[in-house]
């Protein structure tokens, strides 16, 4: 690794390394700076009991540095509160200027909501990352909970964006920005109040699911290729989460597998999310929270270089995406933010295993189905390998601490008591 | 010819009766089922006539083969019998004993007296049919268990839904001491003695000792060709052979056939000999004492020192059971969750699972038995504790009690699950009639219990808003209503007793831990709706 961490050395910020291989880069309009077209999304990193092996972080960081990836995105809450220090301590061994670093002002809490909450938590980033400027941060989710008054109870009564407007004017803060889920208004109201905030970059959720049917699948959601619009009207960068629904674009059902592989069958079925989002001009990065380090190569087969999508494969994504439409699937992408439950229960794993069962055709709906007894046992069995007995759905009481942090807007407890109500069903054989 | 058809019959039998207390999925059930319920002691206490009249005739016309190759306990001790006699020096160890009849009346006296007076766990302790299900149950499930687990994480990792986890867990302490000791007991007794037990303690070999007697085929010794080299005396586990008189004692004989293979004259024969040689046979007891009193001597001292650590350590598990069942009794006194009036505290990091707090056993005042037992005391007086239905229950409710007069005799509870409505799995296993047969649809009208709402513990009592008990009743017993406590009003749960089975679905779903806000009480009587 000695010899990639010197070649980051004689490279200069914003300028990718000559060793880089094939990345595509984008220019961010306000530095001039280059930022790789993949974002490493520092949110899914593997955990094991609660910890992180930091060896495979570093080797994850070293591995993406190494091939141009140079945007990691963090926050003091993701993977129980340790994404931040773990990110720093990896980033730290390489040159500062060799990378950009994003993190999030995340005050959900109550008590991190005022304005000595709030400070500290955005104090104690600098501590855990290990940097004395932040290249890129974020107001944490807005238009979340109940909205723009939400918003203001954040950001504006305490004055904390007044506070960050400063940092970024004294350089500690590079580039300000927010990122958005739920309310529309709260999005508008911020965008409408630009030439006051100047934005730097929006982060915003894409994809080809998202892009036109984001309010099919939940109605207080809205279609990206609105959100991405407006951003590109008034020129601002959007960086890209969600590009893959947290896994749901790659494990899609078989049908619409088939069809995805037999127009290019070279390509992985994640690949064509990377790509749809990679392919908007306005888009500065593409996250993903990568797991594995299967996870980075893929994504860097899809981003390095960008092979943009045509206007054919535009078409056959919404294509595809209205078929994905018929599934009935819960729009979860596993970012935990509803968690930890209280009650012990892992949302996540339930709605992924609910998912993974629509998708494998694995939800029987009635005992005359042809594979009605191999579905069965599949769902049942699986669910019990998924999800451990005490975790699971019957054991949600419905207290709703979950909802509210669902950026998705999941109505969680409804849906874990409708599975339930299923399985309870299926158990009995009563479908 | 015989021996060997003997032993491919018991090897079959015991493999089949061993995997019945092995399959934890309740498959092989459908086709071995049968296997034990024409075990003798579980028949005659479901009073089944059938199967207890064709083990009369058959043991009056073959002997008892019954002990040779339907037993599960005899044909282990075979086994064990046959691994002490390997070496050169261990060949020719048995030899002749008089038959100990004071003991074999009492243990039977015993035995029937603990079924009259309904003790159970005297009668399971006996029992040896039970006496082998328990071993396979408390000693062996657990391996396989975990070798399942193994091939079920391989599946896992092939998506192949062909092998599911099991939940391994010590499902009664007292009632796996219970069944070490007596492994190690009778392991010491056969690998010395052969069938001492079955030839001294266990009652169903006595009664069938009965019928014996006067078995049409059994092995005949010809004075003619008998040239007493005592070999077959030497080899015969039973110490049944008496070749100084020429004589067998036919109530210990258990028709193994190891004499007719042995004998190089050709002088055993079994063959048909009805109502020969009985009186003579009575009256070689006694002259069997007399005879080789010197040389029984140092038999029977060894038998006799076997047998009493048969009863001191069984003294001993009783002992400690009884230890063991006060001890629960004090950790099983309601409490109250201290943590639970602290408001949960708002999350500030994602991600992560909260740990949860196991159940404990809430003190029920009556013990739960599952629905098909009918009332306790119809329950005790015809379960012989074999485990069965333990090892059958996929839910996690039964293990073996630990009550004192219902010792090993399984009874419900809903720490780890629940009674589920779609289950009859007990009810379809048991071989004694303890549990009888029922559908699901009877199921559902069973009342074996009814919830009782504990307040202290009650999370919606203290404003949380939690109706899950209500929710998950699959009897619609539960409804909430509205309720003034400590000047506030609540939602808390109101159970109709009426409508309650006491399948504690509301108590293992309980989210107050480890003491459940809502648990069963068990019904001495079981109710039909």
């Amino acid at each position: 690794m000695a010899a990639t961490v010197a070649a980051h050395a004689s490279s200069i910020q914003g300028v990718p390394p000559e060793s880089s291989s094939g990345m595509t880069y984008r220019t961010n309009p306000k530095t001039g700076e280059k930022v790789s077209l993949l974002g490493f999304g520092m949110m899914r990193l593997p955990m094991e009991d609660g910890r992180f092996d930091q060896e495979t972080v570093n080797e994850f960081v070293d591995y993406a540095l190494a091939h141009g990836v140079n945007y990691f995105d963090s926050s003091p809450v993701y993977c129980q509160g340790l994404s931040e220090k773990a990110t720093g301590d990896a980033l730290r061994r390489h040159p500062r200027e060799s990378y950009f670093v994003a993190t999030k002002l995340s005050n959900f809490n109550k008590d991190n909501r005022t304005r000595e909450g709030s400070i500290k938590m955005y104090r104690d980033s600098f501590e855990n990352l290990g940097v004395g400027y932040i290249d890129y941060y974020l107001l944490h989710s807005v238009g979340g909970g109940s909205g723009l008054e939400e918003f203001e109870d954040r950001y504006i009564n305490n004055g904390m964006l007044d506070f960050l407007m400063e940092e970024r004017d004294a350089g500690r803060i590079r580039n300000l920005g927010f990122s958005y889920h739920g309310d529309i208004s709260v999005f508008d109201y911020l965008l409408a109040h630009h030439d006051k905030y100047h934005w730097d970059f929006v982060q915003i959720q894409l994809n080809y699911l998202d892009w036109k049917y984001a309010k099919l699948v939940n109605k207080r959601n809205t279609a990206a290729e609105y959100l991405y619009g407006e951003l590109s009207k008034r020129g601002i960068p959007a960086v890209i989460m969600e590009p893959l629904l947290g896994g749901r674009l790659a494990n899609v059902p078989e049908s619409i597998a088939a069809r995805m592989k037999q127009r290019d069958p070279d390509r992985s079925i994640a690949s064509w999310a990377f790509r749809f989002a990679g392919s908007q001009p306005d888009v500065l990065t593409v996250l993903s929270g990568m797991t594995r380090m299967e996870h980075i190569e893929d994504n860097l087969s899809s981003l390095a270089p960008l092979q943009p999508l045509t206007k054919d494969d535009l078409d056959f994504l919404q294509e595809i995406a209205a078929k994905m439409m018929e599934f009935d699937t819960i729009p979860c992408t596993d970012c935990k933010y509803c968690m930890p439950c209280p009650y012990g229960i892992d949302i996540p794993a339930i709605f992924r295993h609910y998912n993974k069962c629509i998708a494998d055709d694995n939800v029987p709906a009635s005992s005359r189905d042809v594979n009605y007894h191999k579905a069965r046992r599949a769902f049942l069995i699986g669910y019990d390998r998924s999800v451990p007995k005490l975790r699971q759905a019957d054991h949600c009481i419905g207290c709703g601490r979950c909802a509210r942090h669902c950026p998705q807007r999941i109505e969680i407890p409804k849906e874990l008591r409708r599975i339930d109500k299923y399985i309870e069903r299926l158990k009995q054989e009563l479908i | 010819m015989l021996r060997k058809i003997r032993i491919s019959l018991a090897v079959l039998s015991i493999l089949a009766v061993t995997l019945l207390f092995l399959d934890f999925t309740g498959t092989v059930h459908a086709y071995l089922g049968w296997m034990a319920k024409i075990q003798f002691l579980p028949a005659l206490l479901a009073l089944n006539v059938g199967v207890i009249a064709a083990l009369v005739v058959l043991t009056l016309i073959f002997g008892r083969v019954y002990c040779s190759v339907i037993c599960p306990l005899g044909i282990l001790q075979d086994g064990i019998a046959w691994l002490g006699r390997r070496g050169k020096k261990n060949r020719l160890k048995y030899g002749w004993s008089p038959e100990k009849k004071w003991l074999r009346y009492t243990m039977l006296g015993v035995m029937a007296v603990a079924i009259i007076a309904g003790i159970g766990s005297l009668v399971a302790l006996l029992a040896p049919y039970s006496a082998y299900g328990r071993i396979v149950q408390s000693l062996f499930a657990p391996v396989y268990g975990w070798g399942n687990n193994a091939l079920a994480y391989l599946a896992e990792r092939k998506e192949s839904y062909a092998f599911y986890r099991t939940d391994v867990w010590l499902k009664g302490l007292s009632t796996l001491i219970v069944a070490a000791v007596t492994l190690i007991v009778l392991a010491i007794l056969a690998w010395r003695n052969g069938r001492t037990y079955c030839n001294t303690i266990c009652p169903v070999g006595t009664v069938l000792s009965f019928f014996s007697r006067f078995a049409m085929f059994r092995p005949v010794i010809d004075k003619e060709k008998c040239k007493n080299c005592k070999l077959c005396e030497h080899r015969c586990k039973a110490a049944c052979i008496n070749i100084d008189g020429h004589k067998i004692d036919y109530s210990r004989c258990v028709d193994c056939f190891d004499c007719l293979d042995n004998c190089k004259f050709d002088a055993l024969k079994y063959r048909f000999a009805w109502g020969k040689e009985i009186p003579e046979q009575v009256r070689n007891d006694t002259q069997g004492v007399r005879n080789d009193a010197q040389e029984a001597g140092a038999e029977s001292k060894g038998t006799d020192a076997g047998r009493r650590a048969f009863l001191v350590g069984t003294a001993l598990a009783v002992g400690s059971v009884a230890l063991k069942a006060q001890k629960d009794k004090a950790d099983g006194a309601m409490a109250v969750i201290g943590d639970q009036d602290d408001d949960l505290e708002e999350k500030k990091v994602d991600g992560g699972l909260a740990p949860i707090k196991e159940k404990k056993r809430p003190a029920r005042k009556t013990p739960l038995v599952p629905p098909g037992a009918g009332s306790l005391k119809k329950f005790s007086r015809h379960c012989t504790a074999c485990q069965l239905c333990v090892s059958v229950c996929p839910n996690g409710v039964l293990r073996p009690s630990t009550g004192l007069l219902t010792l090993m005799q399984p009874e419900s509870s809903y720490e780890r699950g629940y009674c589920r409505p779609e289950c009859t799995k007990c009810s379809e296993v048991c071989p004694s009639g303890a549990i009888r047969k029922i559908t699901r649809e009877e199921k559902t009208a069973i009342q074996i219990g009814r919830a009782v709402w504990v307040k202290e513990n009650c999370l919606a009592a203290r404003g949380r808003r939690c109706d899950n008990c209500a929710q998950h009743c699959p009897a619609g017993a539960i409804q909430m209503i509205e309720m003034d406590l400590d000047g506030r009003t609540r939602k808390v749960p109101l159970v109709d007793e009426n409508k309650c089975i006491g399948c504690g679905a509301c108590e293992n779903l309980c989210p107050a831990r480890p003491y459940s806000g809502i648990y069963v009480e068990g019904y001495t009587i079981h109710n039909d709706i």
